[in-house]
């Protein structure tokens, strides 16, 4: 090891020297015809808070060796955190049993060669550093501000410093470390008729500024008191980032190229093929996927240890790529996508425009402002149709202003049906895009002003 | 909402592997390794750790502490077509301490089992209370339970799953793809079984040390057809095949292969099914679809923790609230409601013989005859409601509801099974079908949503049938019913009888921050609900 790991050290993570001699050690117990370790080490730090104070608050670290073993043509894995001789022993028989007893796999891509990565910079040292204490402060920076006005506020502040190895029998070594961060606090009044919500996320702890976020909250659940019923129907919205994000990212889990092909998916051409080259939303909205934008740092390769390119999903509303994995692109004779999935998970950036909200809500007659989505299911694949619900700060806007709080609503509404109706779009952010607040891959979306915005019902829900 | 296990671990197998590798400290290392066989219940190697730790605790403070030391092993099959798509073996093994100390917890755990690492992970979990003590917080007491437990239980599993071949799993899904592929338009079909065997071990600084196995297991599947003309697709899960806290047995029983052919058949003729028209219905809802909306709209709005605001940042809070206003008092539905907590139901998945708080989980009324009358509680939430039991002259104790997703996760309210029962009449299905005039028939369960204080949900479904004069007449698609909670319950006119109670449930309910998943299973029967809205989902791109 290059350098010791104990309990009482601060949590970090397995170095690459460290993971790769770990990799050896697995591999040389390989009997297998291929074989694949991926390292996952993992330190979490975690503060929560509720009714003004610290409620709880842990410091998690896993390191999980999962092993997949091709003996033949057949296909097994098997994963375990116990580490020691044995325990490495009895995952590599495992997987290996798995394989023998599996039947051949008519898909079977061969293990890659070794390949040649770019660096990624989504490792932050700030968030790496953060400890219990400094989360503490940070979330203080809320919880005193809720006490002041005589609110409630409760949250969650989560770090995560992740180092992810892979390792084959062909000589490919793949390592990464990456850092995300994400605060969130709603914050209620005392009588839980209002409720205000900010949130925000990066890989550097330093981008996140705690005191504006709770500023935010506070502002919003003050002016949600007092909401008013608004018949449901069809309204021009100003969706804010975060709710702009809850939608958007919703297109991003449906670009399988190979469903698309099997005729079930949204991007299944009429007929038969794939949408790639038709326009389906807005031509001033592109959907970009890059691990090594600054905005949307992600890992560079992916589960397989492919190398992660650029990848653009839609550009001037047109569908440009679709997502081939590596046995789909050999069928359909195309090159793997190599987006940054697995790994880092699915980072994604939208287009914007130069509008601030202000102007953004000044561009409506009568419609409805929302700060973020809720318990966002999937209705209908076949256009991506969702339902969910509003949530912590819903607004009426009358001429061009803000006029008064509303009651929530329930959408069913698909981000292509929203992504068409687009009026004007302001800059693009990164927002916390996740319902349970975990730290996780960059999402960073415009707040946008859309007409025809299908609201289904009203919710009595603060 | 599902969350990943791994992501959650709260370990010091990073410690413990660094450890290993280093060769530094190689005494540790050989002590960890001495636990790498599946310890059997009881094995005193095992209670011997458990005992440390709570010394341990206590030698720092702890008034009270609990520790569990588990090995969960979980087994996926999973495949498309003729394919197996994925076949993995995963285990997780290790201990988590949880300590009082002057009002406050502390929690802290590690997959390194050896006598000094489980002493660190005591006093590292009392350090962190004292830590956590902060001014003007309301110190956490525990309502009073039986300790001195002892003995062991095992979940109602016949057969083990894991000494089943894995060759006969892989055969059994391959050839239940086979029967649905053989139906024309079925294109394609992916199945899947899961499997979990939990051996896990709880000793409390009260005198308990108890043994418990608990098994889970899910047969899956799921059969998409595609229009000729690429304009539309279908599916049809199997999710009346509910997942239990049953062994292979309820593979056998679920006979994916038999099943097959009906259900490709099914999601073939929802190519074809009309569209529903917007409108008021009569609901008819088969328990495979039942027991989702009684999961949203009744167990989560009835956890204690959700209803005081701990839960205010992700979950939500509850409409059920404040307790005060609303127990005993609170009109949830019609008077034919009643529903029940449990952990004891064979095969469910809640089911234990005693929680992560070391108590033996009891039988309590959430709903009599449509009032609310008791909130799911763990040891620490009973005494925030010691006034209405004084009231109500009901003993105040903990419904057995605590329970942590794995080792490494700290223990919080979870739901037991929360379940709908019988009417007293011998009513089935056909009946209330029967007696409907103008309704839609549901089967499965589908697309869910509902806000965060359980008022306003949404649900879809696997099937759905017209109703005109009491028969069936058709398939309809692109059905979903909205809902305020107390109105679709105060609507409920109709249920079936005993004979036609069933199980549904999930593994993955996720709630807590980080998140944790809960398995937990709803019985019920089915019911009828009187003029509720129903949206048509279809829209064209």
């Amino acid at each position: 090891m290059s350098r010791p790991v104990s309990m009482l050290d601060e949590a970090r993570v397995m170095s690459r020297a460290d993971a790769e001699a770990l990799a050896k050690k697995v591999l040389a117990l390989s009997t297998a015809t291929e074989t694949r370790v991926i390292i996952g080490s993992s330190a979490r730090g975690n503060t929560r808070f509720a009714v003004n104070q610290v409620s709880t608050a842990g410091d998690n670290h896993d390191l999980v060796v999962a092993v997949r073993s091709v003996v033949g043509k057949r296909v097994g894995s098997a994963s375990t955190n116990r580490l020691d001789d044995a325990g490495l022993k009895a995952v590599v028989e495992n997987a290996e049993r798995l394989a023998r007893l599996s039947p051949e796999d008519a898909e079977l891509m061969p293990e890659l060669e070794p390949q040649q990565y770019r660096d990624s910079n989504s490792y932050a040292n700030a968030t790496a550093a953060l400890d219990p204490a400094t989360r503490a402060a940070m979330v203080q920076k809320i919880t005193d501000q809720a006490r002041a006005a005589g609110l409630v506020s409760t949250g969650y502040l989560e770090t995560r410093v992740t180092a992810q190895a892979i390792a084959n029998s062909k000589g490919l070594f793949a390592y990464n470390r990456d850092t995300d961060i994400a605060l969130t606090t709603t914050v209620r009044t005392a009588d839980g008729q209002g409720s205000g919500w900010a949130g925000a996320s990066s890989n550097d702890a330093g981008k996140i500024d705690a005191a504006a976020l709770g500023a935010r909250a506070i502002e919003k659940a003050k002016r949600s008191l007092g909401a008013v019923a608004v018949e449901p129907g069809r309204y021009t919205v100003v969706l804010e980032p975060t709710a702009v994000g809850n939608l958007v990212q919703l297109i991003a889990g449906a670009v399988s190229a190979r469903n698309a092909d099997e005729g079930r998916s949204f991007f299944t051409k009429a007929g038969g093929g794939t949408k790639i080259g038709e326009k389906v939303v807005d031509e001033r909205v592109t959907l970009t996927a890059d691990p090594f934008d600054p905005d949307t740092l992600g890992a560079p390769f992916t589960g397989e240890g492919l190398p992660t390119k650029p990848v653009t999903w839609i550009e001037n509303g047109v569908v440009k790529n679709l997502n081939y994995d590596r046995y789909w692109a050999k069928l359909k004779g195309k090159e793997p996508t190599g987006a940054a999935g697995g790994f880092g998970g699915g980072v994604l950036k939208m287009s914007g425009g130069t509008d601030t909200l202000e102007q953004l809500i000044a561009g409506v007659t009568r419609g409805i402002l929302v700060t973020r989505f809720w318990y966002i299911r999937p209705v209908d694949p076949r256009v991506i149709l969702f339902t969910g619900l509003t949530r912590d700060g819903t607004f009426l806007i009358e001429n061009g202003k803000v006029t008064k709080a509303v009651k929530n609503f329930r959408f069913n509404e698909s981000p292509i049906f929203m992504l068409n109706n687009l009026e004007a779009m302001g800059r693009p952010e990164r927002v916390s895009a996740s319902e349970s607040g975990n730290a996780g891959p960059a999402i960073v979306v415009p707040p946008i002003r859309c007409r025809d915005f299908s609201f289904t019902s009203l919710s009595d829900a603060v | 909402m599902s969350t990943s296990r791994r992501d959650f671990v709260r370990t010091t197998s990073a410690a413990a592997a660094a450890l290993a590798l280093a060769g530094r400290r190689a005494e540790a290392a050989e002590r960890a390794s001495r636990l790498v066989v599946p310890p059997s219940p009881g094995d005193p190697a095992v209670n011997e750790l458990l005992a440390k730790a709570l010394d341990a605790a206590k030698a720092s403070g702890a008034q009270y502490a609990d520790a569990r030391i588990s090995l969960a092993r979980t087994q996926t099959i999973f495949t498309r077509e003729k394919r197996v798509g994925g076949l993995n073996d995963n285990e997780t093994f290790g201990i988590g301490v949880r300590v009082l100390v002057d009002g406050a917890w502390g929690f802290a755990a590690t997959s390194e089992l050896s006598a000094d690492a489980v002493t660190r992970v005591a006093r590292q979990a009392a350090a962190q209370a004292k830590a956590n003590k902060g001014a003007g917080r309301r110190p956490v007491t525990l309502a009073p339970a039986a300790g001195g437990q002892k003995g062991t239980w095992r979940s109602d599993a016949k057969v083990d799953p894991f000494t089943i071949p894995i060759e006969d799993k892989v055969a059994l899904l391959l050839a239940a793809n086979e029967a649905a592929l053989k139906v024309p338009q079925a294109r394609f079909v992916n199945s899947s079984m899961f499997f979990l065997k939990d051996e896990k071990t709880y000793a409390n600084t009260e005198g308990t040390l108890v043994a418990q196995t608990i098994i889970r297991t899910q047969p899956s599947m799921n059969v998409t057809a595609v229009s000729k003309d690429f304009k539309d697709f279908q599916s049809r899960q199997s999710n009346d095949i509910a997942p239990m806290g049953r062994g292979y047995e309820h593979v056998t029983e679920a006979d994916l292969v038999g099943n097959a052919p009906k259900w490709a058949a099914q999601a073939v003729e929802k190519l074809s099914a009309k569209p529903v028209e917007v409108g008021r219905y009569d609901l008819v809802l088969h328990p495979s679809h039942l027991w989702l909306t009684i999961h949203e709209s009744v167990a989560h709005p009835t956890e204690l923790d959700r209803a005081m605001g701990y839960e205010a940042n992700y979950a939500g809070t509850s409409f059920v609230f404040p307790p005060e206003k609303v127990l005993g008092t609170l009109k949830f539905g019609s008077p034919l409601m009643n529903i029940r907590g449990d952990r004891n139901q064979p095969g469910s998945l809640a089911a234990c013989g005693w929680d992560d708080d070391g108590v033996v989980p009891d039988e309590f009324d959430i709903i009599k005859n449509g009032i609310f009358v008791d909130y799911q509680t763990t040891r620490e939430q009973a005494l925030w409601l010691d006034w209405y039991y004084k009231k109500a002259k009901r003993p105040m104790r903990s419904h057995g509801c605590s329970y942590a997703q794995t080792w490494a996760d700290v223990q919080f309210q979870r739901m037991p099974n929360v379940s709908l029962l019988p009417g007293e009449k011998d009513t089935s299905w056909e009946d209330i079908i029967a007696a409907t005039d103008k309704g839609i028939a549901i089967i499965g369960d589908g697309s869910f949503s509902i806000d965060q204080q359980r008022y306003n949900a949404q649900f879809g479904g696997q099937l759905f049938y017209e109703i005109k004069g009491g028969k069936i007449v058709g398939m309809l698609k692109d059905v979903a019913y909205q809902m305020r909670t107390p109105e679709f319950w105060g609507a409920l006119d109709m249920l079936g009888g005993k004979k036609s109670y069933q199980l549904g449930g999930a593994f993955n309910d996720g709630k807590g921050q980080p998140a944790q998943s809960n398995a937990v299973s709803h019985g019920c029967v089915p019911t009828r609900h009187k003029n509720i809205n129903v949206i048509n989902t279809g829209r064209q791109a």
